[in-house]
């Protein structure tokens, strides 16, 4: 900002030290003595009987403040009014005395007594009214007043009342800071107040006299988080703000396991793979294992954390562009990474709005796309430019355009930057300028591309467009300058026409920085120079000493006398910094007896390697302001901005926010839980905390469970270390437990439970499906194993995984310690899964692995299951669905036309998580040659319009006979057009292709059966294609179906009361479009299936796909 | 930040560390103790700057000039301002502040200095900074209708929070008064002032539903005025208001009409950005559901939709029910009373929007002699079958053209020579004579050529469609017994649709 120098020496002096400007200056009134003599009658009708006189008479005096007049002599005349029974008159009466009553102050005390009547009155709204006045009339002395009023009020029955006393207590505070104390009080009673009409109002207070008393909302967390949604948008704000700020004290960063899972999950998995027959050395393996795994404490989401984010995100659909902002920058601070991707669209919906709220909120997306470029990517174009828009949003706009530019996009970013180059406005075109530059800077694949643009924009007829450029080449040309003489001799021959200081002051360094490569021009450049030094400007000249000393220290013989020129003309130069360079220069170069021992090193000074400079954004780093604030849009602490604090090392204890209900006193805290083990139904307690809306919300019972989630979790370490012999973690173990607690668990199911019938069905179908896919696996890695042996795989997974796996043991000790008798603990129990499994999604899955093994196993149920329960926005999770079963190989490149070297490639269905809309594509290079490939990556991706690529990382050696995996992206764009690229190496490029079949372009996700019901409805007609079929002999179990169909496509399984009937859901990778499959028997193997879904090509294909898996 | 009470400060300046004093300052008061940073200017002015507050004494220092200071201060915490917004300022386009309202004690006028300040520099009202900083207050500015509306603010306050507020004041007194302008505010100024007064609570808002507000301050009728005149009535409500104390503080209570009627108007607007060739560089509709409902009693209403999928990315109005719309994709909902925005949405660029016409267009200007040519041709593209109304062609000229000579063949243009921009009213599209503009453009004698060619912005209606294709299914009243008049009407509009040349 450029008023921030000017804080400090504008309007300095006396006037600054601290005096409010109460001066009147004559602009306000007061010279103009007309006023005085119309006072007289003003006086006059304020004293007659009639109330429209006197109505007429306060009209013109509030009119005449309106207009910034002082008629504060009226004062007395006026005040007498208080009482009037004139409604409107009083009305004006009071906007007067609050205007005047802090000058007056004595007069001012005749009214009170008004007041202090009011306050009394039977009517809430004249209390209401009476209060607000007189809270608003800044006089000292009623300081005890109105802290009794305060006190009172606070206590009244009506609401409005309560709301009015929450205001007056800034107002109190303000006024004398001594009652800081009192007040709180006050604040913490209000804070307990369960309507929605004083919860704004009271944290706004508690926000001015006490921010730093977060204790005080403990108690009222989860009150405030269930409110929200029903306070009015300023309040919403407030609270939000505030509850920011209070979950940075209070919870665990949700992102700071990333870099710890993915170390740790990587090292222990290989290591057990290697054994992955003999159970026996596995049990070693486990014991060793252990150590390492304990200390890598899982994160698990309080639930109190959770409830704060669910709770605000409906607010991001608000008309009130400081509400969503305020959500935005909480999930911005709050959220686990894979989440905060949906205020994206929120934020982009509010740059339609009024051009101050854009400037606004570009700002802020500004900074949030240097941390989170992912998430503005897909909205890429909503930050074009418009020729119409207010230059400070084209600079705004731009700075977001080239956060956003990765080696994806950087094509389109460009074509568009052409485009802003021809603007009128010049500014822009300098700054877009700029923006070339740091594109060119930070994705090395366009850097020449760049540089050319940018040259030809040297021969440009305005001025400042080529200075700019000229400014930007230079820094360009400085990470390789070898390449590029070409460009400088071209910069050189400039010299002659440029005529901005700057940008012939770039010139010149160039040369002379890179003398050696223009050996011939840059003698006759500093020719020139010599000839007009004396006119040039001060940043020139320096550039032209410095130009003569680097010649004269490469090219003395051609330079020497030009050099000593230039040093001669400096050395009288009216500038003294002219002066003393010339002296120390000569002094380096020039040999003398005199000279130091410094002037040997001259060359070394002088023709030292400069690293390039880094371009950065102005808007790093400025997220350490909290996002929305003030303090953030002017990148400088504001007067009472509260420093947003860090997270803490470990989460305070939680049990803080526990409010007293009388369902669970036997057990108060997390603590005793933690210790007892498992004996209470944890569900219940969060239950009862988290109030009323949950259960009013369709979302609530998954959502509730996952709440409670980090109390079992807890708990559930603390059994197991007693009940399970090894203690450890590993794995296998693990996995056999859970057969057996697949096992026990569907006995359970089988019995009878009244409630939460679709989430027990739903639990029966995810176990089914891991069975299935550990089936699927060990038919392909084993042959046809029997279930009992697929336990003993071993397998590698991903970290999550594990964790969810350890989970489900967890669980099942739980179980196992209080045996299955009411059916309402049974119930807890299930729900405990659920809610254990949910905490899994804020883990954020290791990114690409760069050599994951193929056929890493992971149970697709519970990973669906993870996808469902994540808030059941597919947008929030775009990653954590899993391969399920074994994964069909496509060739790519056969070890014959390859020369040796071969790849296979699978959909690994696994998400991509560099980007969510591609699809995760998985490679296998093997090479069968006896030498060794070097440098395999791809170029020369040609694809559809639409669709993207991202390329895998180069892999720089495939020694003989070795194998590798890596994992590139695609993004179809939902069709199974193929995606043709050339693969390289260091020797010899290949023709290839990746085509998806129709079944890859989706990803599962976790429906409900009503919800698929719902979703189906809605996709009937042309969406609709049914198809009848006979069903293949070996495929006419359920089981069979669902594995044939999820083999065919990423779908996962849906729920569904009756047997005859499997139904699968997925949406599609790119437009997220929703796929519904249903597979309904009959008998003799007769079946129909039914696929729905909007887009109607990928429905046909997917029956095509789905009727040969099922028919053959 | 303004120090509201005196603060005591002791300073020594000395000429160097070892030097003894010779300069010290006293200022009284206080008991607790807070760090400055002092600044010192070459001209002895002393400029105090909070840093933070809190029990600390410091150690002042600074050498910017070439004294040491060195000092204890020890002083009451100020008073920290606790309001939001402290004061309004009303500015019209030529730099008049016509209104002003404080909230709590009165800042003098001459801290809008800073503004008109950066107003000069801007040149343009729309490129004046939002945000302003000054030595003590920062200044929060929203432009709307040709009046600049300026907020103080003292200390941290979400910016969005004072920007969305002012054009919640500016609806407000549009909504009331039926424009925002300058002579309106005048001629209402006290009900203006009674509504900063009841809209805002010591810097904090208190009341901006208008279906509140209207009740606590009748927007002036002119039946009622001259009622007023002849009774001495007023046009302040003397009931207080009953709907801040519901849970839906957006309606009021006992609505009576003889004629039930519920109206919803559904526009959309097009943002376009098209390029030279024609094809769509970026495309997206924007919409809005305006509703005007007038119905007795509490009404509980359910809008659905023929095809909600659409509907990419919406905000309501705080009526609406989420979860229903979560669940179901209904708008449930009990109205304000009269006329609201229900809905604003968004359909993405990724569901294909049609573009209503297409730009065949060229302006080229010659390197010889100075002139220019232009042609250009309107026509019909997407239209749904309906007619384009309104239909109007704005181009921003590079500054070096003087005067344009031009043929339409339908409607007139005309160029401003000051703002160099060159407005075609064409009106009504008839596909069968497309309208065209065609002529030659002077440019400045000795200029040199434009570099660039100017865009096009294109405004026109399109009545009777909603080009993303939503349709309203039905309407359903649940609450009250009698049978409403619904009707839905549909307009498409241009929004910032531009064409790139």
């Amino acid at each position: 900002m450029s008023a921030n120098s000017a804080f400090n020496d504008e309007k300095g002096g006396s006037s600054s030290v601290g005096e409010p400007e109460y001066g009147h200056d004559p602009a306000s009134g007061g010279i103009f003595s007309s006023d005085y003599k119309r006072h007289d009658d003003l006086k006059e009708m304020l004293d007659s009987n009639k109330d429209s006189l006197k109505l007429e008479a306060m009209k013109r005096i509030v009119a005449m403040i309106a207009r910034g007049k002082n008629t504060s002599d009226l004062f007395p005349a006026v005040v007498k009014n208080v009482a009037c029974k004139n409604i409107e008159v009083k009305k004006l009466v009071y906007v007067y005395l609050v205007r005047y009553a802090e000058e007056q102050q004595d007069l001012a005390l005749l009214s009170i007594s008004t007041f202090q009547r009011g306050l009394k009155d039977p009517n809430q709204l004249i209390r209401a009214s009476a209060l607000r006045v007189l809270s608003s009339i800044r006089v000292t002395i009623i300081v005890p007043i109105m802290m009794l009023a305060i006190k009172e009020a606070a206590s009244d029955m009506s609401p409005y009342v309560r709301k009015t006393a929450a205001h007056a207590i800034p107002k109190l505070y303000s006024l004398d800071p001594e009652q800081k104390d009192q007040l709180i009080e006050v604040i913490e009673k209000l804070l307990a107040d369960k309507t929605t009409l004083v919860a704004g109002s009271v944290v706004m207070a508690f926000e001015e006299v006490c921010p730093e008393r977060i204790d005080l909302i403990h108690k009222n967390y989860r009150k405030l988080c269930n409110l929200l949604i029903d306070v009015e948008e300023w309040g919403q704000v407030v609270i939000i703000n505030m509850l920011t700020r209070y979950a940075r004290t209070q919870f665990l960063n949700p992102n700071m396991n990333e870099s710890l899972l993915e170390e740790g999950s990587d090292k222990t998995f290989y290591g057990s793979d290697e054994d992955e027959d003999e159970e026996e050395e596995e049990e070693k393996d486990k014991k060793a294992e252990a150590p390492a795994m304990a200390k890598r404490k899982p994160y698990v989401m309080d639930p109190d954390h959770r409830l704060l984010l669910r709770n605000t995100k409906p607010l991001l659909q608000s008309r009130n562009a400081a509400v969503v902002m305020a959500v935005a920058q909480l999930y911005f601070h709050l959220a686990p990474k894979a989440e905060v991707g949906v205020i994206a669209k929120a934020l982009v919906r509010l740059l339609r709005s009024h051009s101050e709220v854009q400037y606004v909120v570009l700002q802020n997306v500004a900074t949030m796309s240097i941390k989170r470029r992912g998430m503005f990517e897909p909205y890429l174009k909503s930050f074009y430019i418009r020729s119409t828009d207010p230059t400070q949003i084209k600079v705004l706009k731009l700075e977001v355009l080239t956060n956003l530019a990765n080696e994806t996009n950087i094509s389109t970013i460009l074509r568009e930057f052409q485009t802003y180059i021809k603007s009128m406005d010049k500014d822009f075109v300098a700054a877009t300028i700029q923006a070339i530059g740091r594109c060119a800077t930070n994705i090395g694949e366009v850097r020449d591309t760049c540089l050319n643009g940018l040259v030809q924009l040297l021969s440009n007829r305005d001025e400042l467009v080529v200075a700019e450029s000229v400014v930007v080449i230079k820094k360009l040309l400085q990470m390789q300058p070898e390449k590029h003489s070409d460009i400088i001799k071209h910069m050189a021959k400039l010299t002659d026409n440029i005529q901005v200081p700057m940008a012939r002051a770039s010139i010149l360094w160039l040369i002379g920085e890179y003398c050696e490569h223009v050996p011939k021009i840059a003698p006759d450049v500093l020719r020139k120079m010599a000839k007009s030094f004396t006119n040039e400007e001060d940043i020139v000249k320096l550039q032209i000493i410095n130009l003569a000393a680097k010649l004269y220290l490469t090219n003395s013989k051609q330079t020497k006398l030009l050099t000593q020129y230039v040093l001669n003309l400096a050395k009288y130069d009216q500038n003294y910094d002219i002066r003393d360079r010339a002296r120390f220069i000569r002094q380096l170069i020039v040999p003398t007896e005199k000279s130091g021992a410094l002037s040997k090193y001259a060359k070394k000074l002088f023709l030292a390697l400069k690293p390039a400079p880094v371009l950065e954004s102005p808007f790093k780093d400025r997220d350490h302001f909290q996002l929305g604030s003030l303090s953030h849009l002017l990148n400088a602490k504001a007067g009472g901005y509260q420093e947003l604090p860090d997270w803490p090392e470990a989460a305070p204890d939680p049990s803080v926010r526990n409010v007293e209900v009388p369902e669970w006193t036997k057990c108060s805290s997390r603590e005793k839980r933690k210790e007892k083990k498992v004996e209470k139904p944890f569900y219940s307690d969060s239950e009862g905390e988290s109030g009323p809306t949950e259960s009013a919300d369709s979302e609530s019972d998954s959502a509730s469970g996952s709440e409670s989630g980090s109390g079992i979790e807890e708990s559930g370490s603390g059994s197991e270390s007693e009940e399970s012999e090894e203690g450890s973690e590993s794995e296998e173990e693990e996995e056999e437990e859970k057969e057996k607690d697949k096992k026990k668990k569907k006995k359970e199911l089988k019995k009878p439970v009244q409630e939460s019938e679709s989430e027990q069905s739903s639990e029966e179908e995810e176990r089914k499906h891991e069975r299935k896919s550990k089936q699927r696996k060990s038919e392909s890695e084993s042959e046809s194993d029997e279930e009992e042996d697929s336990e003993s795989e071993s397998s590698q997974t991903e970290s999550e995984d594990s964790e969810s796996e350890a989970e489900v043991k967890k669980k099942k000790k739980a179980a196992e310690s209080k045996p299955p008798s009411k059916p309402v603990k049974k119930d807890n129990k299930k729900e405990k899964k659920e809610m254990s499994l949910l905490d899994l999604d804020d883990f954020e899955p290791a990114p690409s692995p760069q050599a994951t093994p193929v056929n890493s196993f992971l149970s697709n149920s519970l990973a669906t299951d993870l996808e469902g329960l994540s808030l059941s926005d597919a947008v929030l999770s775009p990653a954590t669905i899993s391969p399920s079963s074994a994964l069909k190989s496509y060739e790519m490149l056969h070890r014959i036309t390859g020369e040796g070297l071969s790849v296979e490639y699978c959909f690994s269905r696994q998400p991509f998580s560099p980007d969510a809309n591609m699809v995760a594509v998985q490679m296998q290079f093997t090479n069968n040659a006896t030498s060794d490939t070097k440098n395999l990556h791809m170029e020369d991706v040609k694809l559809q319009s639409g669709m993207r690529v991202k390329e895998f990382p180069e892999i720089e050696l495939l020694p003989a006979g070795e194998m590798v995996t890596a994992v590139m992206g695609i993004d179809f764009c939902d069709s199974t057009q193929a995606a043709n690229f050339q693969l390289c190496t260091h020797t010899r490029k290949f023709f290839v292709s990746i085509q998806p079949p129709v079944g890859e372009l989706m990803r599962p996700v976790f429906l409900t059966e009503n919800e698929f019901k719902k979703e189906q409805g809605q996709l009937m007609g042309m969406n609709e294609i049914t198809e009848k079929i006979t069903l293949d002999v070996k495929c006419r179990n359920e089981h069979s179906i669902v594995q044939r169909v999820i083999t065919a496509a990423n779908l996962s399984r849906v729920p569904c009361g009756s047997d005859k009937e499997c139904r699968f859901a997925g949406r599609t990778v790119t437009s997220s479009s929703l796929v519904l499959v249903t597979v309904a028997t009959k008998e003799e193997g007769a079946a129909k299936l039914t696929i729905n879904c909007e887009k109607m090509v990928i429905g046909t294909m997917l029956v095509k796909d789905i009727l040969l898996a099922l028919t053959q | 930040m303004i120090l509201q009470q005196q603060i005591s400060v002791e300073l020594n300046m000395r000429n160097s560390p070892s030097d003894p004093p010779c300069q010290s300052a006293l200022f009284k008061g206080g008991h607790q103790n807070i760090t400055f940073h002092q600044h010192v200017n070459p001209s002895q002015f002393i400029v105090w700057e909070l840093l933070q507050d809190g029990p600390i004494c410091r150690r002042l220092f600074s050498n910017s000039g070439n004294f040491w200071h060195t000092g204890t201060i020890s002083c009451n915490i100020p008073e920290l301002a606790a309001e939001m917004i402290h004061s309004l300022f009303l500015i019209n386009h030529s730099g008049d502040i016509f209104l002003e309202k404080h909230w709590k004690s009165v800042i003098s006028r001459s801290v809008c200095d800073y503004f008109f300040e950066a107003k000069e520099k801007a040149v343009d009202p729309e490129n004046v900074s939002p945000v302003l900083q000054t030595p003590h207050h920062y200044l929060i500015t929203i432009y709307r209708d040709k009046l600049f509306f300026l907020s103080v603010i003292q200390t941290e306050v979400p910016p969005l929070f004072v920007i969305e507020f002012l054009h919640r004041v500016a609806d407000t007194i549009q909504d009331y008064f039926g424009e925002c302008s300058e002579s309106v505010i005048m001629d209402n100024v006290v009900t203006v002032y009674e509504l900063l007064e009841e809209m805002l609570d010591n810097g904090f808002p208190l009341a901006t539903e208008s279906n509140v507000l209207k009740e606590m301050i009748r927007p002036p009728t002119i039946l009622r005025s001259v009622v007023n005149t002849l009774t001495g009535g007023s046009n302040v409500g003397d009931t207080l208001p009953t709907g801040q104390l519901s849970n839906i503080p957006w309606r009021r209570a006992g609505v009576k009409y003889t004629n039930n009627e519920a109206y919803f108007d559904v526009i959309e607007e097009i943002d376009a950005i098209l390029d030279k060739s024609g094809s769509t560089v970026f495309a997206e509709i924007q919409g809005v559901i305006e509703a005007c409902v007038r119905l007795t009693g509490m009404p509980d209403l359910t809008l659905s939709f023929m095809n909600p999928r659409l509907l990419d990315d919406v905000s309501f109005h705080p009526c609406v029910r989420f979860k229903r719309w979560e669940s179901e994709r209904v708008l449930s909902f009990i109205p304000p009373d009269g006329n609201f925005t229900l809905m604003n949405y968004h359909v993405s660029s990724q569901n294909l929007v049609a573009i209503p016409v297409y730009v065949k267009q060229s302006i080229t200007f010659f390197e010889m002699g100075p002139c220019g040519r232009l042609d250009i041709t309107i026509g019909p593209k997407q239209t749904m079958g309906k007619t384009v109304e309104a239909l109007m062609v704005t181009i921003h000229m590079p500054k070096a053209v003087l005067s344009a000579n031009l043929t339409p063949t339908q409607g007139n243009y005309t160029y401003d020579l000051a703002t160099k921009v060159l407005v075609w009213d064409i009106g009504k599209l008839n596909p069968q004579k497309l309208p065209n503009l065609r002529g030659s453009l002077s440019l400045q004698a000795g200029a040199p050529k434009p570099e660039d060619n100017p865009s096009l912005n294109i405004d026109l209606k399109i009545q009777q469609v909603a080009i993303s294709g939503l349709k309203v299914s039905r309407l359903d009243m649940y609450g009250e017994k009698y049978k409403p008049f619904k009707g839905v009407k549909y307009l498409t509009k241009a929004g910032k649709f531009q064409v790139r040349t």
